[in-house]
């Protein structure tokens, strides 16, 4: 089972508490999905209607470690803000790293993220940067303090799944001792199977789930699939190969014209 | 004084991070805050001094992906 920053999770599957038909939806879905991890955000609050209070229940029962975002930061400076905000909220080192730096693709500005990365590890945050599969970036990523790294399968949202599998394989065989995670982009549970037969860590989504029409059944699904992705790469997967090979012996096999 | 809390004008009673946060509501609850874009730990609310114009957000644990 994965394990970050010195805490093993009992899951390869992290899912967001976000877009839910209801809170107890959300519960369900939790319970059905054996995520070991949720993420978070913090949000204004207005004091009369204690929304976040409500939530804070809420997400206490699930009994999962937390990991609180930067979602919709677009600068350093509010990135790292909020990350210290979200640290004493949530009582965690934790935070999911988000500079977003395009409005139409919610890419990450990965100029700001390498920047806030290191202003937060040097500060005791344990970072987990939602970034690109670029190789180089990645290993910027590391020098800046990072031990997990999450690169993206697809625009968030979308639900179009990993768009560059190279990519992401390519970074799997460079950092072999590194925790791999597969954020966002994921619309089905097959697409999150393949991210861990690759050898991934684990996957983290929340639309997938959260908008299926029936989200607790979407939940289990995700929660078989990276169950069996993670067998299938144990198991050692044999090597595709372009020409047929029978597999019934062809030995014995009586000659009738 | 006029401050600005989560974006919106309001006019407020209380000269500290502390008194505002009261005054609106908050106190006791599960709220983290930041003045003029700098975070300001609930430890030092009580002697953050605020001035007139002074930008404060105050923010709860709420949904994410």
């Amino acid at each position: 089972m994965p394990t970050f920053y010195g805490k093993e999770i009992e899951s390869r599957l992290m899912l967001g508490t976000a877009q839910y038909p209801s809170p107890a939806i959300l519960a369900d879905a939790f319970r059905q999905s054996a995520a070991g991890i949720a993420t978070v955000s913090v949000r204004r609050e207005a004091g009369s209607d204690k929304a976040g209070q409500a939530f804070w229940e809420l997400i206490k029962e699930l009994d999962v470690a937390l990991l609180p975002n930067t979602a919709g930061c677009h600068s350093v400076r509010e990135a790292v803000t909020t990350a210290h905000m979200a640290r004493e909220l949530f009582d965690t080192p934790w935070i999911k790293l988000e500079v977003i730096g395009h409005a139409d693709t919610l890419q990450p500005d990965v100029f700001g993220l390498v920047e806030a990365a290191r202003i937060l590890s040097e500060d005791g945050f344990q970072v987990f940067p939602y970034c690109t599969e670029d190789l180089v970036l990645c290993d910027k990523l590391l020098d800046a303090g990072c031990q997990v790294l999450m690169p993206w399968g697809a625009p968030i949202g979308t639900g179009l799944g990993l768009n560059n599998v190279y990519g992401l394989r390519s970074l799997r065989a460079h950092f072999p001792d590194v925790p791999l995670v597969v954020d966002a982009g994921l619309g089905v549970p097959s697409q999150a199977a393949q991210a861990i037969e690759m050898g991934y860590d684990s996957v983290l989504l929340n639309t997938a789930v959260a908008k299926a029409g029936d989200p607790v059944a979407m939940a289990k699904g995700f929660a078989m699939a990276v169950e069996a992705g993670a067998l299938a790469y144990q198991a050692d997967p044999m090597e595709p190969r372009d020409m047929a090979a029978p597999s019934t012996p062809v030995l014995g096999k009586a000659f009738l014209e | 004084m006029k401050i600005v809390v989560n974006g919106e004008k309001i006019d407020v009673k209380g000269t500290t991070l502390a008194a505002v946060l009261e005054e609106l509501g908050h106190g006791g609850a599960k709220v983290a805050t930041a003045v003029n874009e700098d975070f300001v730990p609930a430890a030092l609310r009580e002697t953050t001094e605020l001035d007139a114009g002074d930008r404060v957000e105050i923010v709860a644990p709420r949904q994410g992906g």
